[in-house]
């Protein structure tokens, strides 16, 4: 379903060039959920913007079903079927949770579906609907109207980067409902970066991401354990 | 009274409500008072002083009741110079709907002058709002200079929704406002300028009485290589709270100043003033990208919530 090879992305920094992204491989196939995980400047956050086209990668193939991806523009994988959450949600100053909700849905969206929208992800929601995303919501709820703005409209593959950070554990429970009703309908696939316990044993696979390049990549029941091991290392964290 | 289907146009433009000839209005065209009704509590009078306009006259008793109050101009090289008072009894509620249009499909200026005084008797509330709008395809300018005066008495609270929406060549708008012991006041100040166009902005509140208020928030769009200048300033003569946000985005080669002026002459007042200018914040246009939008819908979109 997707395809991900040789994916390379550097900066240059004071004269001197940085590779964020080494020479990246691996694909992801319909229904199944990857969590990508490692320390932080592992390059995680780079690497699901690259997919998306919001960096540009120097080298390599993006292919997503029979579409080559690699040359689209980020709307243009947007309409291929590729959803993208950001860690740090933009504000808008003037624009309504319901505005922006029907932009994501790609056209009206009745005031039952952005309700529907908005309590999958724990908020109440008619007190939502005409409030703004400007300076007012707090960051806990910018993050969870950025999810509801990815589940607005199917999509064949969703990213969500660190959907975590920032929620409290009462939406973050939620939100892991939310994963989960997606994961189990196996209609979407989902790329979920993360350090928490709880997401990283739904995925189908797990991928650790170190210094830009695949530290190791497998099934949950190979690479969870040593995640875990000694009460936890390359930054993830046990929930419960 | 039949209404031409270019007049109405422009009065779509103008009038989100819908003009009708129903309940107080008045409709202003080229230059004279096209058709005008009364209602019980809400009379309109031709100015009796030798100015061009209106008085119009809101009752007390009148509770919730809306007045339109369009001026349409579609004739190119006239200048129209028209003075308007209102005089909004005691414990009155009303909302008043204006705006000017001008359609200009010639080669000379056409130019609409609005003053607008308002009296605003104690405990009244006043929703005021204004839509400016140009249009036409002739090479003569269409300049709107509306000028505001608003007097509070005590407790009264007026709305200011004021919008420049496109197409004015070039604009000189003053607000006036002085406010009693109590009076709030509301401005929501929306302007957008393309191309060459000017558009000045001065505004002066004046608070002289005791827990009176103002709530200014001004929001701009510059583009093209299109010209702003905002000056809004706020005089603190008893204790009061003023709080002015401007807020601009700045496109292409525009330019925009903001010049803010705040006076406190008494050690009770508090004033406020936050005035930003900036280009249209690049995470918006991605966000909106990811979500299917072009990068000029994603623009588009930008501009019209933060005009909104």
């Amino acid at each position: 379903m997707l395809k991900v090879e040789n994916l390379s992305f550097s900066v240059t920094e004071e004269g001197r060039t940085r590779k964020i992204i080494d020479d990246v491989s691996f694909s992801v196939s319909q229904g199944e959920m990857l969590v990508i995980t490692g320390p932080n400047g592992s390059g995680k956050s780079t690497l699901v913007k690259l997919l998306m086209g919001i960096e540009k990668a120097e080298g390599g193939s993006i292919r997503l079903e029979d579409s080559e991806l690699t040359t689209y523009d980020i709307d243009e994988r947007a309409k291929a079927g590729m959803g993208y959450a950001f860690q740090q949600p933009p504000r808008f100053k003037g624009m309504t949770v319901k505005k922006l909700l029907s932009i994501a849905a790609g056209g009206k969206l009745s005031e039952n579906n952005c309700c529907d929208l908005l309590s999958g992800v724990g908020l109440c929601a008619r007190e939502y609907l005409n409030r703004q995303v400007d300076d007012t919501p707090s960051g806990g709820e910018m993050k969870r109207i950025e999810i509801a703005t990815v589940l607005a409209k199917p999509h064949k593959i969703c990213m969500f980067d660190e959907p975590e950070a920032g929620i409290d554990l009462w939406s973050f429970s939620m939100l892991v409902k939310q994963f989960e009703k997606i994961h189990r309908e196996k209609k979407e696939s989902i790329i979920v970066i993360s350090h928490q316990e709880k997401l990283i044993n739904m995925a189908d696979r797990i991928m650790l991401l170190k210094d830009g390049r695949i530290e190791a990549i497998g099934s949950r029941e190979e690479i969870a354990p040593a995640l875990f091991a000694g009460g936890g290392f390359f930054g993830c964290s046990k929930t419960d | 009274m039949e209404i031409d289907k270019l007049t109405q146009q422009v009065l779509d433009k103008i009038d989100d409500t819908g003009f009708t000839q129903e309940g107080a209005y008045n409709l202003r065209y080229n230059g004279y008072a096209l058709c005008h009704g009364d209602t019980e509590h809400i009379k309109i009078k031709k100015r009796e002083d030798g100015n061009q306009g209106i008085n119009v006259y809101i009752s007390g008793e009148a509770k919730g009741e809306t007045v339109h109050i369009p001026v349409v101009i579609a004739a190119s090289g006239m200048t129209d110079l028209v003075y308007n008072d209102f005089y909004v009894e005691e414990g009155a509620e009303v909302t008043i709907i204006a705006g000017c249009g001008i359609h200009n499909s010639g080669c000379n200026d056409s130019r609409h002058d609005g003053i607008h005084t308002f009296h605003v008797g104690k405990n009244a509330s006043v929703l005021y709002a204004e839509k400016h709008y140009g249009e036409g395809e002739g090479e003569g300018g269409r300049i709107l200079n509306p000028e505001t005066r608003i007097f509070l008495e005590e407790n009264a609270v007026f709305t200011l929704d004021t919008a420049q929406i496109k197409g004015v060549d070039s604009t000189v708008r003053k607000t006036y406002v002085e406010a009693m012991e109590g009076a709030k006041l509301f401005v929501t100040e929306r302007l957008m300028t393309h191309d060459a166009q000017t558009a000045v902005s001065d505004m002066d509140v004046v608070l002289n009485g005791t827990g009176s208020s103002a709530q200014i928030v001004s929001r701009s769009v510059a583009q093209g290589s299109s010209v702003q200048t905002f000056h809004p300033k706020a005089v603190g003569n008893a204790g009061c709270h003023a709080h002015i946000q401007c807020d601009s985005i700045i496109m292409e080669h525009a330019k925009v100043s903001s010049i803010p002026e705040i006076n406190a002459n008494h050690i009770d007042a508090a004033i406020i003033h936050e005035a930003a200018i900036g280009r249209i914040n690049s995470d918006q246009v991605v966000k909106l990208r990811s979500m299917g939008l072009s990068e000029e819908e994603a623009e588009s979109v930008i501009i019209e919530a933060f005009l909104n």
